[in-house]
């Protein structure tokens, strides 16, 4: 995956947002628990990625879901 | 022509799309009522967002029931809002952790008095903000899940289902006179936020769907949210105090 893509970028927006963290700490491998997120955090994340990203992903999808990248696949596989 | 024309709602408990009262809230709009939401603490951003995918986009307020305050804001906001409220919907739970599961002994008071009070004391709360806006009538229904028995994992919270049923019956009585009905509808277990926080929920999920005569889905909310319209609008207009199941009759049969 391309750290540089833009729709990485868009997706480090909504993270840096939501979940209240620095931009630098929004990388692919960095897990939500590294992040202090929990799941509610992790359910609003995706809504704001749903309106990012203009997709839909069901809260089944969220299951296995631990680091920045699964999130990030997750969402660009939709598009 | 809809079942709700021209009445004015509140609904608690929209978390996520997945919320039973998105359902209601959701079939509410359809069927011509105005309403509102209201979200609490840090899921209140959650209730926000997720107003956005109603039909149409309803006003969020701020209704924390641990907060002896907000029932009179919520009061006084709808009031300026509104003037008046037709109905309003209770659909708020929550436990500790140490309330659910394998081990019934092990929750404290501290514990359990959290799920009490956020569970079943909160309906009164939430009569308390809007019985009296309800000037020309009113119907408040919650959601409950059936506590005239023990059930596995379920614990504590059932202890507090059970308060919730003795306060709805209360309420019947106290809000009569006003011509206030208030009602629980006790729905079978679908997959929500808070149902997937009770481990051992597939044994709910497993159960239902051998033993309901209707047969059941976890995933589908569709029929509670019908009922729970139903008794909102003015067709239930002599049942308070009571407890209707929706639950594929599961309740009804014993094996
Ligand atoms: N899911 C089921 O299987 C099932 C079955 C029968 C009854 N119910 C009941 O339905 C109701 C809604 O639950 P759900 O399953 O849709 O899950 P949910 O997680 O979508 O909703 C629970 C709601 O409770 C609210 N809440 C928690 N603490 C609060 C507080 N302090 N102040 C205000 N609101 C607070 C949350 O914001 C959330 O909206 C609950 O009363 C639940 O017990 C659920």
């Amino acid at each position: 995956m391309q750290v540089s893509d833009d729709n990485f970028e868009r997706f480090k927006k909504c993270a840096v947002e939501v979940l209240s963290v620095e931009d630098a700490q929004v990388v692919p491998e960095a897990t939500f628990e590294s992040l202090d997120a929990d799941s509610l955090d992790l359910v609003e994340l995706v809504m704001a990625l749903e309106e990012e990203f203009d997709v839909t992903v069901e809260e089944e999808e969220l299951e296995g879901v631990l680091a920045v990248k699964d999130a990030f696949d997750l969402i660009v596989t939709k598009l | 022509m809809g079942l709700l024309d021209g009445k004015k709602i509140v609904i608690t408990g929209v978390l996520t799309d997945s919320s039973i009262a998105f359902g209601i809230a959701k079939l509410a709009q359809e069927e011509g009522a105005e309403i509102v939401l209201t979200g609490a603490g840090r899921g209140l951003r959650l209730t926000q967002r997720t107003a956005r995918k109603l039909p149409t986009e309803p006003a969020v307020f701020e209704f924390d029931v641990s907060n002896p305050n907000h029932a009179q804001a919520l009061h006084d906001v709808l009031a300026e809002k509104w003037g008046r409220v037709d109905g309003a919907l209770h659909a708020i739970g929550f436990a500790p952790e140490a309330c659910l599961g394998e081990d019934f002994m092990g929750a404290t008071w501290d514990d359990v008095k959290v799920a009490v009070e956020i569970s079943a004391y909160s309906l009164k709360l939430l009569a308390e903000a809007v019985a009296p806006l309800m000037t020309d009538g009113g119907s408040i229904v919650g959601l409950d899940f059936d506590a005239t028995r023990a059930w596995p994992a379920y614990n504590w919270m059932g202890v507090a289902k059970a308060a919730l049923e003795s306060t709805n019956r209360y309420l019947a009585r106290a809000l009569g006179p006003s011509g206030i009905r208030v009602n629980l509808v006790a729905a079978g277990p679908i997959r929500t936020i808070a149902a997937k926080s009770i481990p051992g929920f597939q044994k709910f999920e497993d159960a239902w769907m051998d033993r309901a005569p209707l047969g059941w889905d976890v995933d589908d909310s569709s029929a509670v949210a019908r009922s729970t319209v139903a008794l909102l609008s003015d067709w239930f207009p002599s049942t308070t105090g009571s407890m209707v199941y929706v639950d594929g009759g599961f309740h009804a049969v014993g094996a």
